[in-house]
């Protein structure tokens, strides 16, 4: 693969600052608002990092409290998706469901979120009973509104209840009022929805950037696969920007509460609101950090040209990129989706951070997009230039090739509310289903879900967004189109399990694990279902092939996991850890662990937090969470072995067409790693010793990562590993380990 | 544009001056007391020679700049904003110069604004301030 070079001539001219307005909605808007409570509060900054204090919303009852932020909850679970997963163990019991009362919504900062020295510092995790999978699901999102949340005084929002009226939760932290409001009428969807709130709550036009929006959109009412978007607002462009708390339903427990919209106002944002430890520190590092960017980035991924499709290139060279529902692994038509047209096709004389002080700045934008379909035909938009995932699922892996259309499906499933990833694979699901008779136009009432078909893929989200029609069965996502197709006697349910590409209920990410065995680990051995925010490992397995023996993946499935759920603890980004690397790094040794990086990381937390860790401690703040996790999963019925399991898709070839394409590679690994003579075999045999083959790799691999993470072989935490951990402080942990040991 | 410039075959890089510019930037400028300090760099290298670091208001801070903090004036400066600057040091991490400063004390950065009273200074009129025209913003 040769290194891309930008060329800024070709960069295409479009008004970044043209886009339709909704006026007609802001009015709605402001009419239609009705007050239901007000609360004062005392709005608060942070003392190295944190507020001590909890905001708790009962969104039935409009009850308003606090909690203390308590010493062990620090000790224990750091912040973010720890004090997330706390709130929400002591909110739910194990006969909770996703749309009970008491199912809660957690949003919380950590400690290290809102510095703005250092790239990737404004993440707030997002923590819920999923809708899809049953246990909790955690999510890590940019935008401003975790910080302005944490510089109005609070450490975590934690929302319970039902509304039976369309609400609006406003924290004003630069006046410390709360108010409840009722919005019966007005928009639904995000980007007007933010738009509009952002003008309403902000007291002038300077104001806005001190005003962050979470909400969600139409099709999240109607499916099990909503997302939420936190806004921010682009002082460049005029316009709100929107990150997405994507994976596992958020949106849909959000619009189940009958929230229509949170939104904050923060105070003016400075460099020391945090109010760190030691900011000569951060201000150090950061500045290093940056320069870092400015002279690596060009050479190397060039994020702040494209974002992350940079790899969409890169995995169809390696054979890697989902194609036509995972059973490919590269097509013809990839340069269309590549990244060296999307840096012609997003504007690049901006700064595209989604929290200040993020040089990486990956949230390129795609503006001046003319919507050819649905409510907002013919509107002018701005939609993020996709990313690696969405450009790989709403792209290649639903056969869609032509950029307008993938920015199409980018926009709607962000304005509707629902997952992008989601979307892409059970798009994809659908088509393949299609293509093998399983569906057919009568089936899908009239949908021609052919590959690279945008407009029935387009007219299916239409769909749920109205609630109607196939595009419903569609929301519920793969695991439950699985169960209702065979219910229905079409197709071969043992075909369905195999080809429906979802795990613990939730639809796999975007890449192909079938011959990286240990991104088959990264997606199935993994708290909350497969995503790649766990355990990333399919590039250092098989493009810098960093991890070649089976021990080295089992270590990676180890360490990793935990790595990246530190990022979740403190409030930072995954990117800038190993999407730009110092010049040196191949040279250091354990080069995939960036271990320069890691050491800034620490160094970070060390200069907010006061609270001196080294990188081993670091992993221990992440395995008390994990394991916590692993244990909140038992609770919930999930969380073993058997929950453990992935489809074959993931695994290897299902099919005749699958092994035929790779027939060479496969017939070789017949011989060298098999120990048979594939000359005599018929396709059929060959295709079942692979699955022998790759069904027991994968079941020694989990056997190794088990132990190495101190689980039992049913995949429990043993008693040892939490009293190393500390957990055994905790006796309901201890008393859910111990009914399956 | 105004633009600060060197005549590198006039300045002696500090042997017989007393870094004039750079005490002046830093006491009457920025009100610091360490010339180390200033939004200008002097320095001998031991082969005899010198370099110089100035701004030359090129405007890669502007771009980069996530929180609309610098904005060129009239006459085509650059300057900061101090009600809006976040603090991110990303102007200072991003001047290929190296003469966007910060120091501990300071939340927020600082650089050149081409005002010229370092060029009034210098015992040798190495300095002067020039009208350029201004640069188109690069992608940075
Ligand atoms: S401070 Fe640096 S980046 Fe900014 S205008 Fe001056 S030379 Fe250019
Ligand atoms: S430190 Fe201030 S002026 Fe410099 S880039 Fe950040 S916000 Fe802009
Ligand atoms: S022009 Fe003014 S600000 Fe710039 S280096 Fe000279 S004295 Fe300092």
């Amino acid at each position: 693969m040769s290194q891309v070079v930008f060329d800024p001539a070709k960069v295409m001219d479009v008004d970044y600052t043209k886009r339709t307005e909704y006026h007609a909605e802001l009015e709605a808007m402001r009419v239609s608002r009705r007050l239901l409570k007000e609360v004062a509060f005392t709005p608060s900054l942070p003392e190295r990092g944190y507020n001590g204090r909890t905001l708790h919303v009962d969104v039935g009852t409009l009850a308003v409290t606090e909690k203390p932020v308590t010493p062990q909850m620090k000790d224990l679970f750091v912040g973010g998706r720890g004090f997330g997963l706390w709130h929400l163990w002591n909110a739910v019991t194990p006969r909770t469901r996703w749309n009970d009362p008491e199912n809660e919504i957690v949003i919380s900062p950590g400690p290290v979120c809102g510095i703005t020295q250092y790239a990737g510092t404004g993440k707030s995790l997002v923590v819920t009973l999923s809708p899809e999978t049953e246990i909790p699901i955690d999510s890590n999102v940019g935008g401003y509104f975790g910080p302005l949340l944490k510089f109005s005084g609070f450490d975590a929002l934690e929302l319970q209840g039902k509304s039976e009226k369309e609400l609006i939760l406003f924290i004003d932290g630069q006046k410390g009022i709360l108010r409840l409001e009722e919005a019966p009428v007005g928009p639904v969807d995000s980007h007007v929805l933010a738009e509009v709130l952002t003008a309403l709550y902000a007291e002038n036009d300077a104001d806005r950037v001190n005003v962050s929006v979470v909400s969600s959109g139409a099709a999240a009412g109607h499916s099990l696969i909503g997302m939420l978007n936190f806004s921010w607002f682009d002082t460049r462009r005029g316009c709100i920007r929107l990150k997405q708390a994507g994976r596992g339903g958020i949106g849909t427990v959000f619009r189940d509460k009958g929230i229509k919209a949170l939104v904050c106002r923060g105070p003016r944002v400075r460099g020391d609101l945090n109010r760190p430890a030691d900011l000569e520190t951060l201000a150090k590092v950061g500045i290093k950090y940056h320069r870092e960017i400015r002279e690596n980035d060009p050479h190397q991924c060039m994020m702040r040209r494209n974002g992350t499709a940079h790899i969409v290139e890169i995995m169809d060279a390696y054979d890697l990129l989902p194609t036509h529902n995972f059973q490919y692994g590269s097509h013809p038509d990839t340069h269309r989706i590549a990244s060296t047209y999307w840096q012609q096709r997003c504007t690049q004389v901006t700064a595209d951070g989604c929290w200040y002080g993020c040089s990486m700045a990956c949230a390129k934008g795609a503006d001046g997009l003319v919507l050819k379909t649905g409510p907002y035909k013919g509107h002018t938009v701005t939609v993020d230039g996709p990313e690696y995932e969405n450009a790989a699922g709403l792209g290649s892996n639903c056969g869609v090739f032509d950029p307008d259309w993938l920015l199409e499906l980018n926009f709607y499933c962000d304005t509707y509310g629902i997952c992008t990833i989601t979307w892409g694979t059970l798009c994809a699901f659908v088509m393949e289903c299609y293509q093998r008779g399983i569906l057919n136009e009568e089936r899908t009432g009239g949908l021609k879900m052919t590959w690279g078909n945008a407009e029935a893929d387009l007219e299916m989200m239409h769909q749920l967004a109205r609630g109607e029609g196939f595009g419903r069965i569609a929301g519920q996502g793969v695991h439950r189109m699985k169960k209702i197709f065979a219910e229905r006697g079409w197709g071969d349910p043992r075909l369905l399990d195999d080809i429906g590409m979802e795990n613990k209920g939730l639809e796999y990410s975007q890449y192909m694990s079938k011959e990286s065995l240990a991104q088959q680990g990264g997606y199935a051995l993994t708290n909350k279902g497969p995503q790649h925010d766990e355990a990333w490992l399919i590039f250092m397995d098989m493009v810098n092939k960093q991890i070649p023996t089976f021990e080295d993946k089992a270590e990676a499935l180890y360490y990793f996991p935990l790595f990246r759920t530190w990022f979740g603890l403190a409030g930072f980004c995954k990117l800038p850890w190993n999407d730009v690397v110092p010049a040196d790094n191949a040279r250091q040794p354990e080069a995939h662990k960036v271990p320069e990086h890691v050491q800034n990381y620490v160094d970070l937390f060390t200069a907010t937090t006061g609270w001196k860790i080294t990188k081993e401690e670091l992993l221990v703040q992440s395995a008390r969470v994990y394991n916590f996790q692993r244990v909140f999963n038992i609770r919930m019925g999930k969380g073993l072995r058997e929950h453990d399991r992935a489809p074959y898709r993931s695994m290897g070839p299902v099919t005749r067409e699958e092994y035929e394409s790779r027939a060479e590679r496969y017939d070789r690994q017949i011989v060298e790693e098999m120990g048979l003579d594939p000359s005599g075999m018929s396709l059929e045999e060959k295709m079942a010793a692979h699955r022998r083959w790759r069904e027991e790799r994968y079941r020694k691999l989990t056997d190794a990562v088990y132990l190495r993470r101190g689980w039992t072989p049913n995949g429990v935490p043993t008693l040892e590993r939490l009293k190393e951990l500390g957990l055994d402080a905790l006796p309901e942990v201890v008393d859910v380990v111990r009914q399956h040991l | 544009m105004k633009q600060l410039r060197i005549d590198v075959g006039r300045c002696d890089y500090g042997r017989h001056c007393e870094h004039e510019c750079e005490h002046a930037c830093a006491e009457k400028v920025f009100k610091l007391k360490d010339p180390a300090m200033a939004a200008l760099h002097i320095r001998e290298l031991p082969d005899g020679k010198g370099v110089a670091a100035l701004c030359d208001q090129c405007g890669d801070c502007v771009v980069v700049c996530p929180a609309d903090a610098l904005r060129r004036n009239k006459p085509g400066v650059i300057l900061l904003d101090k009600k809006l600057c976040v603090g991110c040091y990303m102007c200072v991490g991003f001047c290929e110069k190296d003469v966007f400063e910060r120091n501990p004390e300071w939340l927020e950065p600082y650089k050149c604004i081409s005002c010229g009273i370092c060029v009034k200074v210098c015992p040798r009129a190495a300095l002067e301030i020039v009208d350029v025209p201004e640069p188109a913003p690069r992608i940075i």
